[in-house]
């Protein structure tokens, strides 16, 4: 029973990731593909911690935590690009 | 090592010594030091006559590569025997003139002496081995520093040109006659000449026997000069005039006959050795003889009058060849031939060398050698006359002297060939007498030229660089010996009969007996045919020598288009020009075309290894049951894929690109595979950053604006053909699983051998830690890589795109 449960949560899961995966690729203008690949990353967790469940496993706990902060970082990393042009500046004094 | 050996090598190590001398004995001619060798291999070889008129042969071998069968094996009989006396002798006597000849200051001798003692050692090395192999590393010698002495005035085009050509020419038929040897040495199973002539008879039967007789023939027809390899010998006269005297007329150019004559008992039996050898011989003849009458360059004349003789003694031994089939010896009169062409290789040996060397001394007295600007030097050069005259007259065939008697001979053995009834030659061979008759005829021709154009008529001293004057002493002593040998060579032939003929002919002939045969030359043998032959070779050769300027615009009627020579120029031309465009067709220099070549040749060896193993295979049996939402991922995933290549701006396919690396992560994680997720997610995050990075750096060109990507057919139909081909072989891999795989090892011993719960890391560190290394490693490159071509920009050049 809880198996079907998690089997079916992973399909609406999957299902929404092909949402965003459409907005992705038609969105029309950038900012709207970078959240979509933020929401992507914050399925992929839903995706993750499911699939632990069903596993019975505790080996992706830190896959979870470390999805967390690559797309906190990327979606930071995309932002800044569209903002000013570059992601890392290095001569900021000048 | 016995003293033959040190004889082969005399030469080479002499060659050492001689920069030496050059450079400590300045006032005195590098020449003379260089003369003291060939007359002493001279004598040494000359005490070997007694023993090889006996029919004795010396033999001494010595160990090169024996696990490979090749030895420098010298073996000497009459046959080498005559070479080496002609390589010495006339090897003397030409450093005896080239003292003379190159003046001590303006020269560089010693590169001259140097290169001619590595040509005499090589043709002694070429006669006297009797393994192919060696006998193939003296003929490259020859070939290599006839190449050098050719170029010897190396600031003049025409001279490196002809070097150029003799190179490539011979060279050829080097590479040809070592195809030939290797084919030779496979069928007899020996390397050895002496005891694949004993196996000549099992030889015949062999498939590759007439390979071999093409090969071997095409190596000795170029070296040779036979038509229409001879185009390089003209070309040769380049070379300094002792050069030209003793390569180009004693020597090398009858390497190919030396060749031709040792390897007769191997081949003779065949039919197509006999016809290639006399046809091309016969046609040599006639094709030399007829273009030395149009040349007014002395040594042209000489040049092409070599080939025509060469053509001659080569047809003779062609037709001796048929001797072997006919037993008996009462009725062998086809022996004639291969006297008739032993005989003449001495005789031309002397009246060629004398030639070159009087025209030299023309050149040397006069500052030209062109026979329009030359005349009347018959006051100035008494000599030089008489040595030119009676050369002349030898070669033309007149009787008192050497050339009469073989010229004889040769119409003897020509109208021999009539009554043959071997090959077809009773009904073709009428030709051969008749080709030979008008060759006879323009060599008289262009004897008389030499021996009259330049020293008789109008004495013209405005067309002339010097005041012409006789020769000094020793320019004139060695044309003078060589004509002396041309008289007493005619006055008495039967000297050279049983010491030097007898043995050679037992050389080349080795199935016939021995002692059955005896040589004898008279110069008057009665009211024969070829007497009449001879007489009308000397009338019609007059007449049209008197009625020369009436004819000679017959010369004009084949175009310089259509000779040989423009062939060989636009080969050469042809050949590199269609082989640019050939390069530049496929090397176009875009990196896309070479990947589009790499993909096709990937997509056609592949798949036509599938298809013709029938390797394809497609087994359901071991899969594991899919989940609709890992279809739903997959989907994701290949549709994010398509989807970057119709993205319309490079930001648009980097956030694709992220998406579907995140996806792939998310396959690890469905898969079991932990650390795998973890660091495709770090890498994807980093690269992903990396190329916005690059974003930064591309160049803003106003022309290039951001667009799709164009639709290529071929491109688009290769990409495909490469995914199809490799999901078709991962198909069939999965479904040919042949052994079990060894990873139950690992789980069994991950905490008990290694102690370590995660296997993957445990192999990684522990168990293939090695392979762990040397990716840190490369990621170490990289890194300074990276650092190196970032920091160490040497040139800051405004436009560094590649591609512009």
């Amino acid at each position: 029973m809880f198996e079907i449960v998690l089997q079916i949560s992973l399909l609406c899961v999957s299902i929404s990731m092909l949402g965003l995966l459409y907005r992705l690729i038609k969105g029309p203008t950038v900012p709207d593909r970078v959240v979509a690949l933020d929401a992507m990353g914050i399925n992929l967790i839903a995706i993750m911690a499911l699939t632990s469940m069903l596993l019975d496993t505790t080996a992706y706990l830190e896959g979870i935590l470390l999805l967390g902060i690559l797309s906190f970082i990327g979606t930071v990393a995309f932002s800044k690009f569209i903002e000013k042009g570059e992601v890392i500046e290095n001569d900021r004094d000048l | 090592m016995s003293m033959l050996h040190w004889a082969v090598f005399f030469p080479f190590v002499a060659a050492l010594f001689v920069p030496l001398m050059y450079k400590r004995f300045r006032w005195i001619h590098t020449g003379w030091f260089v003369l003291i060798i060939p007359i002493l291999l001279f004598i040494y070889f000359f005490i070997f006559i007694p023993k090889t008129s006996n029919g004795e042969q010396v033999m001494a071998s010595l160990a090169w590569i024996p696990s490979l069968d090749v030895n420098f094996d010298v073996y000497l009989d009459g046959l080498s025997l005559l070479f080496v006396l002609l390589i010495t002798g006339i090897g003397a006597l030409v450093i005896l003139y080239s003292i003379f000849y190159l003046d001590k200051d303006k020269e560089k001798l010693h590169n001259f002496y140097v290169y001619l003692l590595i040509f005499m050692g090589a043709m002694l090395g070429l006669v006297l081995s009797d393994n192919l192999i060696v006998l193939y590393m003296f003929w490259e010698f020859t070939s290599f520093s006839s190449f050098l002495l050719i170029g010897y005035w190396h600031h003049r085009e025409r001279s490196r040109y002809g070097a150029q050509k003799s190179m490539l020419i011979t060279v050829l038929g080097g590479l040809s006659m070592l195809g030939g040897s290797v084919l030779l040495a496979f069928m007899g199973e020996t390397f050895s000449v002496r005891e694949l002539i004993g196996k000549s008879g099992e030889l015949t039967a062999h498939p590759l026997f007439n390979a071999t007789i093409l090969l071997i023939l095409l190596g000795a027809f170029t070296k040779s000069a036979q038509f229409p390899f001879h185009i390089w010998l003209p070309d040769a006269m380049e070379a300094p005039t002792p050069v030209s005297a003793y390569l180009h007329s004693a020597t090398m150019v009858k390497a190919g006959i030396y060749l031709v004559a040792r390897l007769s008992p191997v081949f003779a039996e065949s039919g197509l050795w006999l016809w290639l050898i006399a046809g091309f011989g016969i046609a040599t003849l006639f094709w030399g003889s007829f273009s030395a009458v149009k040349q007014t360059d002395l040594k042209g004349i000489l040049a092409f009058s070599t080939i025509s003789q060469l053509g001659m003694i080569m047809s003779l031994l062609g037709l001796g060849a048929a001797a072997l089939h006919y037993e008996t010896m009462n009725e062998n009169i086809y022996m004639a031939a291969t006297v008739a062409a032993v005989f003449h290789l001495i005789n031309h040996a002397t009246f060629k060398g004398s030639l070159f060397m009087a025209a030299g001394i023309i050149d040397h007295e006069t500052g030209t050698r062109d026979i329009r600007k030359l005349g009347g030097l018959m006051n100035f050069m008494p000599i030089t006359f008489t040595i030119t005259l009676i050369g002349a007259l030898s070669m033309a065939g007149v009787p008192p002297f050497n050339g009469f008697l073989s010229k004889e001979m040769f119409f003897a053995a020509m109208i021999l060939v009539t009554e043959m009834d071997l090959f077809n030659l009773d009904t073709w061979g009428v030709l051969l007498p008749v080709i030979a008759w008008t060759g006879s005829i323009f060599t008289f021709i262009y004897s008389l030229i030499i021996a009259f154009k330049p020293f008789t008529g109008v004495f013209r001293p405005e067309m002339l660089e010097k005041k012409p004057h006789e020769a000094p002493i020793g320019m004139l002593i060695p044309p003078v010996i060589l004509a002396s040998l041309v008289i007493i060579f005619g006055l008495f032939p039967n000297l050279l009969a049983s010491s030097i003929l007898e043995p050679v002919v037992a050389a080349i002939q080795p199935g016939l007996a021995k002692n059955e045969f005896h040589v004898h030359i008279s110069p008057w043998h009665g009211f024969q045919p070829e007497l009449f032959m001879t007489i009308g070779v000397i009338i019609f050769g007059v007449l049209l020598y008197l009625t020369l300027n009436k004819w000679n615009k017959i010369y004009g009627i084949l175009p310089d288009r259509l000779s040989l020579n423009s062939f060989y120029d636009s080969l050469l031309k042809g050949g590199e020009k269609v082989f640019i465009s050939i390069t530049k067709l496929f090397m176009t220099g875009y990196i896309r075309t070479y990947l589009v070549y790499i993909f096709l040749f990937f997509i056609v060896s592949l798949g036509f290894t599938l298809f013709w193993k029938d390797a394809f295979a497609f087994d359901s049996e071991n899969t594991a049951p899919i989940g609709i939402y890992e279809l739903i991922l997959a989907t994701i995933i290949a549709i994010g894929a398509i989807a970057i290549l119709f993205a319309k701006s490079r930001l648009t396919s980097i956030i694709i690109l992220g998406a579907v690396g995140y996806m792939v992560s998310i396959f690890f994680v469905l898969f079991r595979a932990p650390d795998l997720a973890l660091t495709q997610l770090v890498i994807e995050t980093i690269s992903v950053a990396l190329f916005l990075l690059c974003f930064y750096h591309l160049p803003k060109l106003p022309s290039r604006k951001e667009e799709r990507m164009t639709f290529k057919l071929n491109n688009a139909l290769i990409s495909i053909g490469v995914g199809v081909i490799v999901a078709l072989i991962a198909l069939s891999s999965h479904s040919n699983k042949l052994f079990d795989s060894i990873s139950g090892y690992y789980l069994e011993n991950a905490y008990k051998e290694a102690g370590g719960k995660n296997i993957v890391n445990v192999i990684l560190v522990d168990f293939r830690g090695l392979d762990t290394m040397f990716e840190i490693t490369v990621l170490g490159i990289a890194a300074l890589g990276i650092f190196a071509m970032i920091k160490l920009r040497l040139t800051r050049r405004k436009l560094t795109d590649e591609n512009e």
